[in-house]
């Protein structure tokens, strides 16, 4: 559903960005990984629509990325800047519905869907600063929800709240991946947590940023942050993906030694 | 001007009843004081330039509250006289807010349009408006038409420039936001630019409301003028007539207290939920 090819972007004289080849599968849920400064966040960027890539292409359903896709939507790291504080909790999940021609009620019917569906029912009428960190990026995860996108983009979206919170979000996603069979694409800088949520793990590395490994992961589907962690199946993948995305460090120090 | 400083003091703090009706009355004391201490002054020196309060307050009712219960109490004097400066100045004040916050809304989202203007925005803004003033005379109609324009010209500056500054400082993360989510250009205006501008648009307002008001008495103290608080003013000072020279100063002050009173209560209860949100 989801095909990159050839993307590669520059800042000015700086390649973040090179040979990018991905495709995406319906229902899939992809995550990448990779050091801070891999262009990450660029490559989301692209994919959303958000900006134009140097070069190479992305094509979403078929048709190629120019503008902001129709059936997209993102989450993003920051959900405290990302929610509209003078909006209420309803009113934020049902602000994108508007764009979609839908009436009042069925906006609200539609916000209140998603927000039950992230354990949020009973939050619809508090403002966004009411609620702790990771209430509000459920929130945030049922705004995109209502939205009904055909892939959805997370930008490191567990990135700032504690680790506690973090696994609930976590499986908060893959229960959602499940039950709205939504195809997900997941940016992330823990190795942990990219291995625990993929089908498979992208791993960046950077200067350029450029893909280094595509490993997919043959963990059971019925994941929980107990079992599945200590899974030995789990333990190679993790240190796999840590050394692959670690290996690029080292090359790193290695270059500024020499 | 001091009785202004101290109210926005009373409005701002809150906190229990009693505690507070005790704060207002502290806060209220200097003034009676100040009003005690300047009626015995001048009874005591008894100068016709130096009215005592209390034959002030006289000539205030006389001739302002002196009409019918049905008119409210308000006499025909106050409704040719306080009723035309008001309505000239919500009239300039609400074309300012019109005008201000449209072109401070397109400007603030142009990043050269801004950079084109703004020194010259800044430039106009600097100018002190009663300088216009007979620029004004000489382009308009004396009158109302004159008085709208010296107010528009001061009043509109200060919500031009802060409603651009406040639509230019959207956090990027919620334009983006808006952007993702495929928003309109109407839809960002109405829920992300113009509500996250809002605070930056109050305080250019409480700037131009004090402004209208000194632009609305200074453009009546003209020749041409006919009506009004400031016509008021100089009619009594050709005859000399010291109270109520006094009384329209004394009544400015409450007018001027009580908008921005109001606006103050206005602001804060819109932007609450901004507040908040800041905090949090």
């Amino acid at each position: 559903m989801l095909e990159i090819t050839g993307l590669g972007h520059a800042y000015g004289a700086h390649r973040v960005l090179e040979g990018i080849d991905l495709e995406v599968g319906e229902g899939e849920l992809v995550t990448i990984v990779g050091p801070s400064g891999c262009g990450k966040s660029t490559l989301l960027r692209c994919l959303a629509g958000l900006m134009a890539p140097g070069e190479g292409k992305v094509v979403l359903n078929g048709t190629p990325v120019t503008g902001v896709p129709d059936d997209l939507a993102v989450v993003f790291q920051d959900y405290s800047r990302s929610l509209m504080p003078w909006l209420t909790v309803r009113d934020n999940v049902a602000l994108p519905l508007r764009r979609r021609g839908l009436g009042r009620s069925e906006r609200r019917a539609g916000a209140a869907e998603a927000l039950a569906s992230v354990g949020l029912g009973d939050a619809a009428g508090k403002y966004p600063w009411q609620l702790s960190g990771g209430m509000q990026q459920r929130v945030s995860i049922a705004r995109a929800l209502a939205y009904r996108p055909s892939l959805l983009l997370m930008d490191e979206p567990f990135g700032s709240v504690d680790a506690q919170t973090r696994e609930d979000l976590e499986d908060l996603v893959l229960r959602v991946h499940r039950s709205e069979g939504v195809t997900i694409l997941l940016v992330t800088h823990d190795i942990d947590e990219s291995v625990y949520l993929g089908d498979r793990v992208v791993v960046l590395a950077r200067d350029p940023g450029r893909i280094r490994a595509e490993l997919p992961v043959t963990l059971p589907a019925g994941r929980d942050q107990i079992g599945t962690r200590s899974d030995p199946e789990f333990v190679r993948l993790r240190a796999e993906v840590g050394r692959l995305v670690r290996g690029v460090a080292a090359d790193l120090s290695e270059a500024a030694s020499r | 001007m001091t009785a202004a400083t101290l109210g926005a003091g009373t409005a701002r703090r809150g906190g229990p009843a009693g505690r507070a009706a005790r704060g207002l009355l502290h806060r209220l004391l200097p003034l009676v004081l100040l009003i005690a201490g300047w009626e015995a002054a001048t009874r005591a020196s008894d100068s016709p330039f130096f009215p005592p309060p209390s034959q002030i307050v006289r000539r205030m009712r006389d001739m302002w509250l002196s009409g019918p219960a049905n008119h409210l109490y308000f006499s025909a004097e106050a409704g040719d006289s306080i009723m035309p400066s008001l309505g000239r100045m919500f009239l300039g004040l609400a074309l300012s807010v019109v005008v201000g916050v449209l072109l401070g809304l397109a400007l603030g989202r142009s990043e050269q349009a801004l950079a084109y203007l703004e020194p010259l925005l800044q430039f106009c803004r600097v100018i002190p408006p009663p300088t216009l003033v007979p620029v004004f005379i000489v382009l308009f109609d004396l009158g109302t038409q004159m008085q709208v324009a010296s107010i528009i010209f001061s009043a509109i500056w200060p919500i031009l420039l802060n409603t651009a500054d406040g639509a230019r400082s959207v956090d990027p993360v919620q334009m983006a936001t808006a952007q993702a989510f495929r928003l309109s250009a109407v839809q960002r205006l109405r829920f992300v630019i113009i509500p996250s501008a809002l605070p930056k648009i109050f305080a250019g307002l409480r700037l131009a409301l004090s402004l209208a008001l000194i632009l609305m008495v200074f453009s009546e103290l003209l020749p041409g003028t006919s009506d009004g608080l400031g016509f008021e003013l100089t009619n009594a000072q050709s005859q000399s007539d010291l109270p109520t020279i006094w009384s329209v100063i004394v009544l400015l002050g409450i007018l001027g207290y009580l908008f921005n009173t109001i606006l103050l209560a206005v602001e804060r209860r819109i932007l609450a939920k901004h507040r908040a949100g800041a905090k949090g």
